[in-house]
């Protein structure tokens, strides 16, 4: 078993409605979320957070999460504070993580934050009432990336049920594809593993399959023939860093590269996802493919965003539906 | 016959605790972890009595002591499924055998530098995966017990 401690975390979070991982959600709490999304999706500009603080935290950089937050936020009519340098805060002066979070406490409804350490937020939502989302702790946990990838998979296949789902390229290090495989845990996904061998799944993700019944297939090969049958291809960037052997490293870095060529024999639903940034893993002329869908999918980050957003400050689905404040 | 010494070094006690079923490997681990170098009372250390059940054993025998939980649950740690005696006016008032409980709360250091509890000046939490696996509550690591560091 694995992060089966998380759902004691949302148990002691009840009452502020933090979002530290979503690993422990049933599917009726994934698909509650998922119809907020497409919710906003149909009407993304609206005046529900008015009156509304969300502070975003960034105590290590991103670009695109910390965009896609402010964005959900600000397209809410909630207004945003807080910082993206940790450099220019005083946690550079030695402040505690937890005196931070009990002083933006007393000004914010809502804390995003991003934090180098694991388990960090998992620690802020013990120390404050203020709802806490997770956006990455370390290389532990990115929710609101697995929520946003789920709604991408759903609302491109219509389902996320019985799916063949294909993950390539950094199978050990990528901290979206273990958080998605165990959010598809109760869909009956079939998951092929395509990642070199110093890059392959871990064991105890393989261990979690088998536990959960989940079927799985790994290979190494990368070609039209083996992603024939995917109904997702969930590409990752193998990153020269990751390597032990350098020599290694450059056998296999060309050989997790999606071209267009590649996609001939593919499914005509199949769909290719990437958390982004993308480096060389996907060429350019993928792009224009029909099964392209990676830009796509971060726009859905902004649906899912807001809905995160809301869910943790009490605001319901029916609350939503009956938005008096659509602009 | 080894039995009954044992016995009678137990009952001569009057106030304190006994140790018993401490692996021979861990005595002196288990009697480091609680300072008896130090101790004022009187202490008995016994290693490589004859044992039934572990073939070999050790045995810790000290006056006016009583343990709290967090020391109980640092002994655990040590070394699971040891056995405590306490004794009270000559009287055995409690024999119980000491298990792993399911959390530990600030006895096990995390492993993981990265992990939140090594960097903030906060509690650790532990939970018990299995008979010899325990998990951090907060960056989800696991450790197996013979690798802990008390906290």
């Amino acid at each position: 078993m694995i992060f089966d401690i998380y759902s004691i975390s949302s148990d002691i979070n009840m009452e502020n409605r933090s979002i530290v991982s979503i690993a422990d959600y049933g599917k009726e709490k994934i698909q509650y979320l998922l119809d907020m999304a497409t919710e906003f999706e149909a009407h993304p500009n609206r005046q529900i957070l008015k009156g509304k603080v969300v502070a975003t935290l960034f105590f290590e950089p991103s670009t695109r999460t910390r965009l896609s937050f402010e964005t959900a936020a600000n397209r809410l009519g909630a207004r945003v504070i807080g910082f993206t340098d940790p450099k220019v805060t005083s946690s550079s002066k030695g402040e505690t993580l937890k005196d931070t979070i009990k002083m933006v406490s007393n000004y914010a409804d809502v804390i995003v934050m991003r934090h180098k350490l694991e388990g960090a937020a998992l620690y802020a939502s013990e120390v404050t009432n203020v709802p806490i989302i997770n956006a990455g702790d370390g290389s532990n946990l990115h929710p609101s990336q697995t929520m946003l990838d789920l709604y991408s998979i759903y609302k491109t296949q219509g389902t996320l049920e019985n799916l063949n789902i294909y993950m390539v390229g950094d199978l050990k290090y990528g901290r979206t594809v273990h958080s998605l495989l165990m959010s598809m845990r109760k869909y009956n996904p079939t998951f092929h593993f395509i990642a070199p061998k110093e890059l392959e799944m871990p064991e105890e993700y393989k261990l979690y399959c088998q536990q959960n019944n989940i079927k799985y297939i790994e290979q190494q090969d990368f070609t039209e023939d083996t992603i024939a049958d995917a109904d997702i291809l969930y590409m990752t960037r193998v990153q020269r860093e990751r390597f032990t052997d350098l020599m290694e490293y450059e056998r296999v870095k060309d050989a997790y590269i999606l071209r267009a060529d590649m996609l001939g024999k593919c499914k005509d639903n199949m769909k290719i996802l990437h958390p982004l940034p993308r480096v060389n893993e996907i060429e350019y002329d993928v792009d224009d493919s029909k099964h392209a869908y990676y830009f796509e999918q971060a726009r859905n980050g902004l649906y899912a965003r807001e809905a995160l957003i809301c869910d943790v400050l009490g605001i319901t689905l029916d609350d939503i539906k009956n938005d008096t404040s659509i602009i | 016959m080894e039995q009954n010494k044992e016995n009678m070094m137990v009952a001569a006690l009057e106030n304190g605790s006994v140790i018993d079923h401490i692996p021979t490997d861990k005595l002196f681990t288990v009697a480091q972890l609680l300072q008896l170098r130090d101790c004022k009372e009187e202490v008995v250390i016994a290693n490589n009595l004859k044992s039934n059940v572990m073939n070999k054993k050790g045995l810790l025998k000290i006056s006016g002591k009583f343990f709290n939980e967090e020391e109980i649950s640092q002994l655990a740690v040590i070394c699971p499924n040891i056995r405590l005696t306490v004794i009270k006016d000559y009287k055995v008032v409690e024999k119980r055998e000491v298990l792993l409980p399911d959390t530990l709360t600030n006895i096990v250091k995390c492993a993981n530098p990265v992990c939140i509890t090594n960097n903030e000046p906060m509690k650790t939490v532990f939970y018990r995966k299995d008979k010899d696996t325990l998990k951090c509550r907060y960056c989800g690591k696991e450790q197996k017990l013979k690798d802990i560091k008390l906290k």
